[in-house]
């Protein structure tokens, strides 16, 4: 065996390749077409996206001033302002957070560390991912007939927000799922070998490390709540409402929909385009600072050990 | 219970240990004793089965869903398998350091007390005490003195072995299983964890796995040998190296192959 290693190969089965240089030449041809194919496909997507948000904020110009974000909403383009809207959206997000943060956490750690591995955890699991790509009309839907009509909530904040924590729940769910999952076992093992009972490693060690982590997902489906519209046009969310909403059973109306039924209304008056762009400008500000702190989070716990 | 040929005290009593994982058998009738204040070794070639052995003295072997046992593990007379018998009380008198350093990505005083406070300590000043005398026992103390509250990943890897140690001992067990403690480190490292054991088993019962005969031979005072889910010969460290009674021990401990 050993001899055989040593054997030198006969020369004779060495054998010089024909290049062809014209091949070669053909090939470093396609190569620099693709990579301007590529660049092209990048400078177009980034092009589109420079092409919209410059025309909305050139429309937006004049309209968007600190009347119009505490100004009450009104029929006349001039005086109306996007308030009830602000409080509208920061109302949802505080039924969406608690409910979905709970709900969310407490999921993926009965599916991550209590649940018995099998096929019936495969099944929800496979189930809840697939929950995160149903089209978010379908939620609407559901938060219609479940909360506006059968709970008897009506189109009021909480009916919403409770839709919206429907829709984002799977997301929230897989992303404390993926936290839970990176938690290194040798870290709950130094935990259980010093007597401490699930729950008290779940608690002490299995969450402080995963937070960071459900909390980037978590900021992300938020985003994602504060700019859905379709769930909330399903639910009959009243076109015009000229007073706040007060407490989470009053009516509303939020940032997207407000935008939704603006653009819907510019036949009708030419300046509600402005005041669309105006509040699609505030929206995007607050979504581009939501997933700046969710990036900054991430980047500040990156793993140490 | 008093063992009346050692003259010691007996703190394990393995009878007939039998450990499957799924349809494969990776223990096979172990019988052993383990002795108060007494290093015991653990040696044996990779997939002989004695990490999972030390893992079933303190039942952290469940952890994995597939296994089954069968026989007794005796502990101060009481057996461990038996319903009676919590692991969350087992596991603070059997404290366990694992392979590799796992420190918890808290400070170094958070390490030390994380065993106590879950135990449900809360004076601070009582923690405080546990803190240093673990840290004394497991000589980290002064390394460590002046920067408690730093990450303890900012510890070298001996290190943080030792403050896994001294994060056991604040727990204050009986017994401390150590599953390959030196395996992740440096000679000089591996010396310090040595030269620890040898202080602390004035105070506690060890049983140690290790790769090392060498180390094997130069801390311990009883020997197991394991091969292939079998205890093959349990004996005085000096019987099994100088003088083993079965050839396959004879040749482990020669070098003729593992």
């Amino acid at each position: 065996m050993e001899k055989a290693l040593l054997e030198p190969m006969p020369l004779e089965k060495k054998k010089r390749i024909e290049i062809d240089h014209g091949r070669i030449k053909k090939r470093v041809l396609i190569n620099k077409i693709s990579g301007y194919i590529f660049s092209l496909s990048t400078v177009f997507a980034l092009l589109v996206l420079v092409i919209l948000l410059y025309r909305i904020v050139v429309q937006s110009i004049g309209w968007l001033d600190f009347e119009f974000l505490t100004g009450m909403l009104s029929i006349f383009p001039e005086k109306a302002g996007i308030y009830g809207a602000i409080v509208g959206s920061v109302g949802l997000i505080m039924v969406v957070v608690p409910v979905t943060l709970i709900l969310g956490v407490a999921t993926a750690i009965y599916l991550e560390e209590y649940g018995t591995k099998g096929k019936i955890q495969d099944f929800i699991k496979i189930n809840i991912s697939n929950l995160a790509s149903v089209p978010s009309v379908i939620f609407g839907l559901l938060g219609l007939a479940v909360f506006s009509r059968f709970l008897n909530l009506g189109s009021s904040i909480l009916a919403g927000g409770l839709t919206l924590s429907l829709l984002v729940l799977p997301i929230i769910v897989v992303a404390s799922q993926e936290a839970i999952r990176a938690v290194p076992g040798f870290l709950k093992e130094a935990s259980y070998g010093m007597g401490a009972n699930k729950w008290t490693t779940i608690r002490k060690v299995v969450l402080p490390v995963a937070l960071p982590g459900i909390l980037t997902g978590s900021i992300l489906a938020m985003s994602r709540a504060l700019g859905e519209t379709a769930p909330l046009v399903v639910l009959g969310i009243p076109t015009l409402i000229l007073r706040v909403p007060e407490n989470l059973m009053s009516d509303f109306t939020a940032l997207p929909i407000q935008i939704y039924y603006w653009t819907l209304d510019t036949v009708l008056t030419k300046e509600y385009a402005n005041l669309a762009a105006a509040t699609i400008v505030v929206l995007l500000v607050v979504l581009f600072a939501l997933n700046s702190v969710a990036i900054i989070i991430r980047n500040k716990f990156q793993r140490k050990f | 219970m008093k063992d009346t040929i050692e003259n010691k005290n007996v703190v394990y009593d393995v009878e007939g240990l039998n450990l499957w994982y799924g349809d494969n058998q990776a223990l096979k009738e172990i019988n052993m004793k383990i002795y108060e204040n007494e290093v015991t070794a653990i040696i044996g070639p990779s997939g002989c089965g004695k990490s999972t052995f030390i893992k079933t003295l303190n039942r952290m072997i469940e952890n994995i869903p597939v296994v089954k046992t069968s026989g007794k593990i005796m502990y101060h007379e009481k057996n461990i398998f038996d319903k009676s018998v919590r692991v969350e009380h087992l596991r603070t008198t059997v404290g366990m350091v694992f392979q590799k350093p796992n420190p918890f990505p808290k400070s170094i005083f958070e390490n030390v007390v994380y065993g106590p406070r879950i135990h449900g300590i809360k004076d601070k000043k009582l923690l405080a005490e546990i803190a240093e005398n673990s840290l004394k026992s497991a000589a980290l103390w002064d390394e460590v003195k002046d920067r408690l509250h730093d990450n303890a990943y900012s510890l070298s890897g001996g290190q943080q072995q030792r403050l896994c140690i001294a994060r056991c001992l604040a727990v204050q067990p009986d017994v401390i299983l150590m599953d390959e403690p030196t395996s992740a480190l440096d000679p000089i490292a591996t010396a310090k964890i040595e030269e620890l054991i040898d202080r602390l088993k004035e105070d506690y019962t060890i049983c140690i796995v290790t790769h090392s005969m060498q180390q094997a031979g130069r801390i311990s005072d009883k020997t197991a040998f394991f091969l292939m889910g079998e205890l093959v010969e349990f004996g005085t460290t000096e019987q099994i190296f100088s003088n083993p009674n079965d050839q396959r021990t004879e040749d482990y401990i020669t070098g003729r192959f593992g």
